[in-house]
């Protein structure tokens, strides 16, 4: 099959679609009535992970395909899928000696604007890793992987993974990771030091079943302009947190089943929040054959099936933790993409779908971003910060390094 | 000592595309002979081994036509002159 590439300038949106064959780049103007498709890249590659940089005029997407013979690393395009590096040495690897070997890369997050020219990257075995250098190097994080529960985390279904890194925007500049299973763990100095924050988490799988750490999250979302308040999917619970990830309550409020992979959060509106129910982890599919988005939004007392557009009937899809995204822009623009290599986009915030492409691989993974300048969102009621966003001391220094650093990638 | 190496197809790309390599082996394993590719192809060494140096899971590595996991592994002793074929298992879906 023949690559297609697209023609991507700023103001459009470009949603990066990874799959279990392969990576595809999809643009719109934001009307997001029309998309053009390039790809398939990385053809017969598992792509669980990509991003999106646009710091500083940077147009650099981010993708780890992966060949279950040869391994998996971090390679990028400046051209939106013409050209992609192709580093011989594997970038995202563990040190020697320390006994692990990568098995995947689930996910790969730009540093806020608090962390600007800094990269992340969750893999399996779960570990963090870190880039300084806009991603050509990468090394260990170490308070993480050294952290003394390490050695008791299980491997989930998915096997042992850390697939959430959250880094923009919550308050004192903390960071925060999800493994499956191992439960959330937060970072509130850069990533030297980490502890379990599983409070009001439940292990259904468990003997004790609110156990410190060890749970099975799936997936968590930051609320749009709050530093505090944050959504979480588990393996069996809804739940949000409203101090940070310091406790979390449970809000499965009228949802057929509090078992699912994605939690998506509204891009401008703290309260509201999508999520794919499934009816149960032994039968990963959408309750009575029906696919459902459901949306809240009044912070998860309450949650209403979107349908309009989407099977209701004979529809067992299967959503995974990645496989559902939102964009910026206002109304947001709702995308996710099923097991079964279906792509839904909703532009009003969920009410109505549309199906964008089917007979895809399976989709693994679904990220959006504005290329370029975004149009400023109408301001919704969204909480106000309680504290300014406060820039690390060196990041003058990293920003700099980090110029310094893509320029010289881009010449390779 | 040498050895011919057979890569295939995705492996080429680390080789100048050419389907086989040439070494001279400084020892008498597997794995001296694999040093000896890498020194010529460094690309291919993560391709074929995880961080902790060892095969990855779903590549075979033949001297002659058996495979090295039934030799000894990286340890399997290597004739002199002996074609090394490098293949992607039959695995996956």
């Amino acid at each position: 099959m023949e690559t297609r590439h697209v023609s991507v300038t700023d103001g459009d949106l470009l949603l990066m679609v990874g799959t279990m064959k392969g990576a595809f780049l999809v643009r719109s103007s934001p009307d997001r009535k029309r998309w053009d498709w390039g790809g398939p890249y990385f053809p017969g590659h598992a792509v669980y992970a990509m991003a999106f940089d646009g710091h500083d005029g940077s147009r650099r997407v981010f993708a780890a395909p992966e060949s279950m013979h040869f391994g998996s690393l971090i390679r990028w395009t400046d051209d939106f899928g013409k050209t992609w590096t192709n580093p011989e040495a594997a970038n995202v690897r563990f040190p020697e000696g320390s006994g692990s070997s990568l098995k995947r890369i689930w996910q790969i997050e730009v540093g806020g604007i608090e962390r600007l020219w800094t990269l992340y990257c969750g893999v399996e075995p779960a570990a963090l890793f870190e880039s300084n250098d806009g991603g050509e190097n990468w090394s260990l994080v170490r308070g993480l992987y050294e952290h003394p529960h390490r050695e008791k985390w299980q491997p989930g279904g998915g096997g042992l993974c850390l697939h959430t890194v959250l880094t923009d925007g919550l308050a004192n500049g903390r960071m925060l990771v999800a493994i499956s299973t191992g439960g959330v763990y937060v970072s509130d100095d850069a990533g030297q030091s980490w502890r379990a924050s599983n409070q009001g988490v439940r292990a259904e799988f468990l003997p004790d079943k609110h156990p410190e750490f060890g749970q099975c999250v799936h997936k968590v979302a930051r609320a749009a302009g709050s530093d505090s308040r944050l959504y979480l999917q588990n393996h069996w619970g809804l739940y949000r947190s409203d101090d940070a990830g310091q406790s979390w309550s449970d809000i499965a409020n009228g949802v057929p089943s509090d078992f699912g992979f994605p939690m998506v959060a509204h891009p401008h509106d703290a309260d509201t929040a999508f999520i794919v129910p499934l009816e149960s982890d032994g039968f990963r599919v959408t309750p009575e054959a029906k696919l459902r988005v459901y949306r809240t939004r009044d912070g998860g007392n309450s949650w209403q099936p979107m349908t309009r557009g989407l099977p209701q009937k004979e529809a067992l899809e299967t959503v995974l933790r990645d496989g559902m995204t939102s964009d910026r822009l206002d109304p947001a623009g709702v995308y996710f993409g099923t097991r079964s290599g279906k792509l839904f986009a909703s532009t009003d915030e969920g009410d109505s779908w549309r199906l964008l492409r089917d007979g895809l691989p399976p989709i693994v993974c679904l990220k959006v971003a504005m290329v370029g300048e975004p149009k400023a969102p109408r301001a919704r009621q969204a909480p106000e910060r309680t504290k300014a966003r406060k820039r690390r001391p060196a990041a003058r220094a990293i920003k700099r390094k980090g110029r310094v650093a893509r320029k010289a990638g881009r010449r390779k | 000592m040498t050895a011919v190496f057979v890569l295939p197809g995705y492996l080429r790309s680390f080789a100048e595309g050419r389907r086989e390599v040439a070494v001279e082996i400084d020892g008498r394993t597997v794995g001296d002979a694999l040093r000896a590719l890498f020194e010529k192809c460094p690309g291919a060494r993560d391709r074929i081994l995880s961080e902790d140096g060892r095969i990855r899971q779903h590549v075979n590595v033949f001297v002659g036509d058996e495979s090295i996991r039934f030799l000894g592994g990286l340890e399997a002793e290597v004739p002199s002159g002996t074609r090394i074929t490098i293949l992607p298992a039959v695995s996956g879906g």
